[in-house]
């Protein structure tokens, strides 16, 4: 067994683990703080896969920005287990029933296609550093860059005016 | 590293969020597991472009490891807009409602 395959089985266990107890904890920063924990698990796999810059970039905007503003809004709201709403029986086991048929047919699937012993490079090559996805995202990519910009205006805009108080 | 184990990855991790989001009605939760099936998803584009960087599509076109991580980068930048506008619905329904539970959304009913 070679470091790459430890170090995936680790990581891959560490992010099933975590995804599970953000389903099943009570309280939302529970939640929250076990999502980052997938987060990193997810950036260590991008490494493992030499794509350094996807695993800085999804540190940085998914467990730096995007996690802390959930922070933020459960902290605003003071929500904690106790008001945590009451959930029917009945409707969680058939969620998970549901969720379980598709992944048994999404396994099945992939289990009998021909093509799913594809080796895949895992170190080596350099198209995941942070010079080329440049050179690539800047002359080839430049224009859905700068519409991403307009949309990040959008966004911007739109969260304020919902947010504001009163109609 | 064969790529049948990326894909039963990110298909456990994708069924996990599914059942996050059927099961559980906090909707920031929901929203929390919104996020992780996107990033399943993620974390499965990248495991095929490095696929195709090991047979011999990479020798008719080169650029196909870079486009796919270009790929994941915009998917990351609509991820965190959509964030940022669903987290402002979020607030504003509990401003409304003072609960968080998305069966008062049946509200808007009447």
């Amino acid at each position: 067994m070679s470091i790459t395959e430890i170090l995936f089985w680790g990581l891959s266990a560490l992010a099933l683990f975590s995804a599970i107890m953000v389903v099943a904890s009570k309280s939302p920063v529970h939640s929250i703080l076990y999502l980052i924990v997938v987060f990193f698990a997810i950036s260590g796999h991008y490494i493992l896969m030499n794509a350094q810059f996807l695993a800085i970039v999804n540190i940085i905007v998914y467990a730096g920005a995007i996690m802390v503003l959930f922070l933020f809004v459960v902290m605003l709201m003071n929500l904690n287990a106790e008001s945590e709403p009451k959930k029917n029986r009945l409707i969680q086991f058939a969620g998970l029933i549901s969720g379980g048929c598709l992944f048994l047919v999404l396994i099945a699937g992939i289990t009998r296609s021909t093509s799913s012993n594809n080796m895949m490079q895992m170190g080596g090559g350099d198209f995941g550093l942070i010079k080329n996805l440049g050179m690539i995202l800047f002359k080839d990519y430049v224009i859905p860059f700068e519409i991403s910009s307009v949309l990040f205006l959008s966004a911007m805009i739109g969260a304020v005016v919902i947010s504001k108080k009163g109609d | 590293m064969e790529i049948q184990w990326y894909i039963g990855l990110s298909v456990a991790l994708f069924c996990t969020g599914i059942v996050g989001v059927l099961t559980r009605r906090n909707s920031i939760i929901i929203f929390m597991c919104i996020e992780l099936m996107l990033n399943s998803v993620n974390l499965l584009l990248v495991a095929f472009s490095k696929m195709h960087a090991a047979t011999a599509v990479l020798q008719s076109n080169p650029n196909v490891v870079s486009d796919a991580q270009i790929f994941v980068f915009f998917i990351m930048v609509v991820a965190a807009a959509e964030v940022s506008v669903g987290l402002a619905i979020i607030v504003m329904l509990y401003r409304n409602t003072h609960s968080v539970d998305v069966n008062f959304l049946n509200r808007l009913k009447n």
